[in-house]
């Protein structure tokens, strides 16, 4: 199979001009090897000379292609056409990466995405003599550390396809949050407590991760923004900066509770994360639940077999601390 | 053919505040001559927090629940998606990294647990049935089609991402556009739903930290599938069911709008095509009432 002819709906606004967006149809005769941004280029350079999207390098590292194909993040230069339609088939819709913010059709203002690098101090914070008379030298073993986070080409991908910051515009998402680990874990940096006391904070920081591993799928370089998250959140812990809040209890009562019966207690653990006032707003749903015989009562709590074999394995197994727990 | 056995995981949620995920589970694999194995002594995955605190500790707790499936040496099957990819991960992990691999069973040794070996698969129970028993032989089992049942499938984030854990592990379909569960509701005679966001997050793990941003992602679903005719809704995970069916009401005030909708588990729809009875599917354990069911 040589060529496919495929239908390209495009996203279509200026923001000087239109009040609301619309899409423009494109049919095109498409070969086995062109990747998104070839279409880019055609639709401008054969079709409409007013289309406009971002492009530099084409070469998947300056990030500036990034849009999304039927609402799959995609770095224009490096994703295949062909490998497209073998998922969504010959018509694909091509959108900025986030349509509410649009200039010009696939140009997006970024400074939302931007400002959240200088908030999580994206650089090296240390003092240094303006004439040092030693180099800094990272050792391979201290480069580890980094886990490729250093790799990010900013492209915005994760951050776009993030269902946290879609809905909550203080949260740092997985793109600033992938470069405040990239910088704590930098040998030559000073600014670790600094930078985590700035991502732990709750409504933005860390916390606000919804785990739907979505930044794990859209990242170009296949970083996994969220294990690096997951490490933030237990240098949190390491550095013994935890505060006792309800997202903190939450994460703790796990051992807690596994350390009591094995498995869950979920009321308990809604208890234990809101504290004895904060859990009284939970009542109504209780209500609705205990009528529905959804709510387990202290005395049929299930219990794991073996429990001692577990509170001997959590015994040996933890390596974390958080107060006495 | 030989009946089908699997070790079952059932989860902290199955046994507490949905016990009509087990209900249905255990009823609906009797339907299919599927023999599941409670494992009894399994212990609480930590649910994608644990391993925030502590991801030694999490490892390990899991590394010891595969351990119990390769005692009985069957598939070891979830039916909570979060479960399912705490679990997956902890494989993958392990398989991947001899020294962690080392380091955790040490750690199991030292308990006198068996060491991990990796030689059992951790399926979801959908693709466990979908896998092993196949759409057609499920097709020939349904008594009482889904006829005139508009259906919203709605996937659920750890039993589709990350793609490549879920390829080796799981299902492995692709996260951006998901299909199991829209080609079973129309295999059980229903019809499906197509609606943008099937494959998004409900926000159920920052439900006690952030309510508001768990409210408005579930509000983007839940108006996703009534604006597109959905009679109900069916989810394969407990905690994305906690969320749009016992949180429903807080998810409306949060939207400003009605969005009351009923929401089946993933077992519960399979089983009332087969004919099972809503009691034995434990629908009356459902916050939100199913008028079209007689």
């Amino acid at each position: 199979m040589k060529n496919k002819e495929l239908t390209f709906k495009v996203f279509r606004f200026n923001s000087d001009t239109d009040y609301l967006p619309h899409y423009d149809t494109f049919v095109m005769k498409v070969t086995k090897d062109e990747v998104v941004l070839d279409i880019l280029n055609r639709i401008k350079w054969e079709h409409d000379g007013t289309f406009t999207y971002r492009r530099s390098c084409r070469h998947g590292i300056c990030g500036s292609c990034a849009i999304k194909v039927n609402n799959k993040p995609t770095l224009a230069c490096k994703d295949n056409v062909f490998e497209l339609v073998k998922v969504f088939g010959e018509e694909l819709i091509l959108d900025p990466q986030d349509k509410s913010r649009a200039y010009k059709d696939m140009v997006i203002d970024k400074k939302p995405f931007w400002d959240k690098y200088k908030k999580v101090k994206a650089y090296v914070i240390k003092d240094i003599q303006e004439t040092p008379d030693f180099e800094n030298i990272v050792s391979p073993a201290t480069n580890e550390e980094i886990d490729e986070a250093d790799y990010c080409i900013q492209c915005g991908n994760c951050y776009y396809a993030c269902p946290s910051v879609s809905v909550n515009e203080d949260y740092l998402g997985p793109s600033a949050l992938t470069l405040a680990f990239r910088f704590n874990a930098d040998s030559r940096d000073e600014g670790k407590q600094e930078r985590l006391k700035i991502v732990d904070e709750l409504g933005g920081g860390i916390w606000d991760c919804v785990k739907c591993n979505e930044c794990a799928e859209a990242c170009p370089k296949e970083l996994n923004p969220i294990a690096k998250i997951t490490k933030l959140h237990n240098q949190v812990f390491e550095e013994g900066l935890a505060k006792n809040n309800i997202a903190v209890r939450h994460s703790v009562g796990f051992k807690t509770s596994i350390k009591k019966i094995g498995l869950l207690d979920e009321g308990e653990l809604v208890r234990f994360s809101e504290g004895n006032c904060g859990v009284l707003k939970h009542i109504p749903e209780a209500i609705a639940m205990f009528k529905k015989g959804k709510l387990t009562l202290p005395w049929n709590m299930p219990e794991s077999k073996n429990l001692d074999e577990i509170q001997s394995l959590i015994h040996i197994a933890s390596t974390a601390k958080f107060k006495n727990i | 053919m030989a009946k089908i056995k699997y070790a079952l995981y059932t989860g902290c949620t199955a046994r507490e505040s949905t016990p009509e995920l087990l209900k249905s589970t255990l009823a609906v694999a009797k339907a299919l001559d599927i023999e599941l194995i409670l494992l009894d002594e399994a212990s609480c995955c930590g649910a994608s927090h644990l391993q925030d605190f502590d991801d030694m500790l999490s490892l390990t707790l899991n590394a010891r629940n595969i351990v119990y499936a390769e005692k009985l040496g069957f598939t070891m099957v979830t039916i909570c998606n979060t479960c399912q990819l705490n679990t997956s991960m902890t494989k993958d992990r392990l398989d991947e990294d001899s020294n962690l691999k080392d380091t955790v069973n040490a750690k199991l040794k030292e308990v006198g647990i068996p060491e991990y070996r990796g030689t059992v698969d951790v399926k979801h129970f959908l693709y466990a049935m979908l896998d092993d028993l196949g759409l057609d032989a499920i097709k020939q089992k349904v008594v009482r089609p889904l006829t005139d049942i508009n259906l919203a499938a709605f996937y659920g984030c750890h039993n589709i991402r990350p793609s490549h854990t879920q390829a080796k592990n799981n299902g492995g379909e692709n996260p951006y556009k998901p299909t199991s569960i829209d080609n079973l509701i129309l295999a059980l005679g229903g019809t499906n739903v197509e609606y943008e966001d099937k494959n998004s997050c409900c926000g159920f793990h920052v439900e006690l930290q952030n309510p508001t941003t768990a409210n408005r992602l579930s509000a983007n679903i839940l108006s996703g599938a009534i604006d597109n005719n959905a009679d109900a809704v069916v989810t394969p995970c407990p905690l994305c069911h906690l969320r749009l069916d016992v949180q429903q009401h807080n998810i409306e005030k949060e939207a400003g709008r009605d969005l009351s909708i009923p929401i089946f588990h993933l077992p519960q729809m399979v089983g009332l095509a087969l004919g099972l009875s809503p009691e034995e599917l434990g629908l009356q354990h459902n916050i939100q009432e199913f008028s079209f069911i007689q």
